[in-house]
């Protein structure tokens, strides 16, 4: 035989693609051509694989290789196609037996090592889709593809591990996996002095998937409080921490060596982030941006007046959307990003115009259109936004800890289920995802509820907009404190998290 | 001491009686003009005309010495075939370009590998 036929898989976003390495060996001046679009990484793939062969003691035959990556029409972009072609050369040659079934993803150094590549965990389950039974990958990255059910996932770290594996049955030594849950237990609730009104907001945002706004002085714990809000979340469920960890893979961001996680992703851009870098993209390979590598957990911007303006701006489509969709040369690509959204911010410029604000240096104007910069549209997705005080010295002199993640976390999901149980049967599963035709129909507050908000928007200190997210927001603590509709008290409550407002409407 | 002349002319010898072992006539060597040189023209008893380039190599050191011949060699070869072809009045004759490795080692035998219509 001097044709071989070896599979893998590229990806396109998250979307993965079946592919078909030929490879054909014919006389004629020694060459290697390569065809089937690809790009820069790919064509040195020769010079590799080459090397690689050769230093595992295969051989490089010295005719005519073409090797075909069909199908022919999709661009094809990055290393990990090394495996497979060093693979389908070898066959070609007649020096493996046949096999069928199984997929290759790897990158080959020169000594034969294979290395990592991105996207293994979303290229194994578009191999499981295509019927793969087995599927190489490189060792580095066995720990994310492990939990992949009903496919074989065999980790090499070098070409001898595959050629033998293949001609003896020898399984390699299996990779060792760490099971680590360090962003659980490192950051805790407990850490955040005082701050009562602010950690009811975080549990009643966590509860119904608001988004939320800190805005308070500098150093009073802002960032604090978003950091540890994916330790009050319920846990992921495996599909959704396999998607999570897809997105993550594509980004190289997974660490090797460490199981994948159900804790819930926390992502903070710098405000300097570029609209690029916030929802995705680039040239040869489209990459996840913030917010899809935020995709079931949080996105936190904090200084979001610092921002440039298109950066925020452009998170209006994905939380409207719950997924982006980039375009570009090599074709369009869609990530989920179902994210909570949480903004911090400085009450003014100079950052200390909170309390009675005497040390503030800077003038009304510039206190209004320092928050004003956040844009309307976006603050409309906005439910909560609370007022981070310093703490007082009663409760910096206090020994005692706060409240433990982990007791607020058995209360959100506790609220979560019974409000999971009630939206179910409507299409949406979050209070935050309420449309306000409903909240105006079936989802009203109970009368006096109701009433206090009519007041309150007769007396314009509400708008119409604000009277929905009112609402929302008062359901979610309906769930916390498990009442059948939301009471008035519940109404006040869910309207007095909009402390700050009068700034920005 | 073999000089690399001496080297070539054996492995273009060895070529050369090898074309006659599978029928091929040899009708002209060394064929040398301003932009280069045919090591060897052959007539198949098709009446095809074959033009030869012979890499000989006394070691494997170097790669297989047919990597030698680069793209822009081998379209030198084709000007080459068809200069030869228009000055001996046989333009439009069927042709073609062949190579052949040729490794001589201490014997001084010839091992040789021949590649045929590599263009």
């Amino acid at each position: 035989m001097t044709l071989a036929k070896v599979k893998t898989v590229t990806l396109v976003g998250l979307e993965g693609h079946s592919i078909e390495v030929e490879v054909d060996i014919s006389d004629g001046l020694p060459g290697y051509t390569l065809l089937g679009l690809p790009d820069a990484a790919l064509s040195e793939s020769r010079d590799r694989v080459r090397s690689a062969l050769v230093n595992s003691g295969e051989i490089w035959p010295n005719k005519k290789v073409t090797v075909s990556l069909s199908p022919a029409w999709l661009p094809k972009s990055g290393s990990s196609f090394d495996l497979p072609i060093a693979i389908g050369i070898l066959m070609a040659q007649n020096v493996l037996p046949d096999f069928e079934g199984e997929f290759f993803i790897g990158e080959l150094g020169l000594d034969g090592a294979i290395r990592t590549v991105r996207g293994v965990l979303p290229a194994v389950l578009a191999a499981r889709k295509f019927g793969a039974k087995r599927v190489f990958v490189p060792a580095d990255n066995f720990s994310e593809s492990q939990s992949v059910a009903g496919i074989e996932v065999v980790a090499v770290a070098h070409l001898g591990e595959v050629t033998r594996f293949l001609r003896m049955g020898e399984f390699p030594p299996c990779a060792e996996v760490q099971k680590l849950d360090l962003h659980l237990r490192n950051l805790d609730l407990c850490d955040v002095v005082g701050q009562v009104d602010a950690r009811r907001a975080i549990e009643i945002a966590a509860i119904g998937g608001h988004h939320l706004l800190f805005i308070g002085p500098p150093g009073t714990g802002k960032t604090m409080l978003a950091e540890r809000i994916p330790s009050i979340l319920p846990p992921l469920t495996l599909d959704q921490s396999l998607e999570v960890a897809a997105i993550h893979s594509i980004a190289g961001s997974l660490k090797a060596g460490v199981a994948i996680t159900d804790v819930p992703p926390f992502v903070s851009p710098h405000h300097t982030t570029t609209p690029t870098a916030m929802v995705g993209g680039g040239s040869h390979q489209v990459r996840p941006g913030a917010c899809s590598l935020a995709h079931q957990g949080i996105l936190f911007i904090d200084e979001a007046p610092e921002c440039g303006k298109g950066v925020l701006d452009s998170l209006r489509q994905p939380l409207e959307s719950g997924s982006v969709t980039i375009t570009r040369a090599i074709g369009s690509v869609t990530y989920p990003s179902q994210f909570m959204l949480v903004l911090a911010a400085n009450p003014c410029p100079c950052g200390k115009f909170s309390g009675k604000g005497r040390s503030c240096i800077c003038s009304s104007l510039s206190i209004r259109r320092y928050l004003q910069k956040i844009s309307g549209p976006l603050l409309d997705r906005i439910d909560i936004r609370v007022h981070v005080e310093p703490p007082s010295r009663n409760e910096m002199a206090s020994p005692d800890l706060g409240e433990s993640s982990e007791s607020v976390r058995a209360r959100v999901i506790k609220a979560r289920e019974r409000s999971r149980v009630r939206n179910q049967a409507h299409g949406w599963l979050l209070n935050s995802q309420i449309p306000p035709s409903q909240l105006r129909k079936k989802f009203r507050a109970e009368k006096e509820g109701m009433n206090f908000l009519h007041i309150e928007l007769d007396n314009e200190r509400l708008s119409a907009r604000g009277f929905h997210k009112v609402l929302r927001v008062a359901w979610s603590i309906a769930d916390a404190n498990e009442h059948e509709a939301p009471t008035l008290k519940d109404v006040q409550d869910a309207y007095s998290l909009r402390t700050g407002m009068e700034d920005f409407e | 001491m073999v000089t690399k002349q001496e080297i070539g002319a054996l492995g273009e010898e060895r070529v050369a009686k090898y074309l006659l072992d599978n029928g091929c006539r040899v009708i002209d060597r060394n064929w040398r003009i301003r932009e280069g040189e045919i090591d060897l023209v052959g007539l198949t008893p098709e009446g095809a005309f074959l033009f030869v380039e012979v890499k000989t190599r006394s070691s494997n050191h170097f790669g297989h010495p047919l990597e030698a011949i680069t793209p822009i060699k081998a379209l030198r070869m084709q000007r080459l075939a068809l200069a030869w072809l228009t000055l001996n009045n046989h333009w439009g004759s069927d042709y073609r370009i062949d190579c052949a490795a040729v490794f001589i080692g201490r014997n001084q035998e010839g091992e040789i590998d021949y590649r045929k219509g590599v263009l």
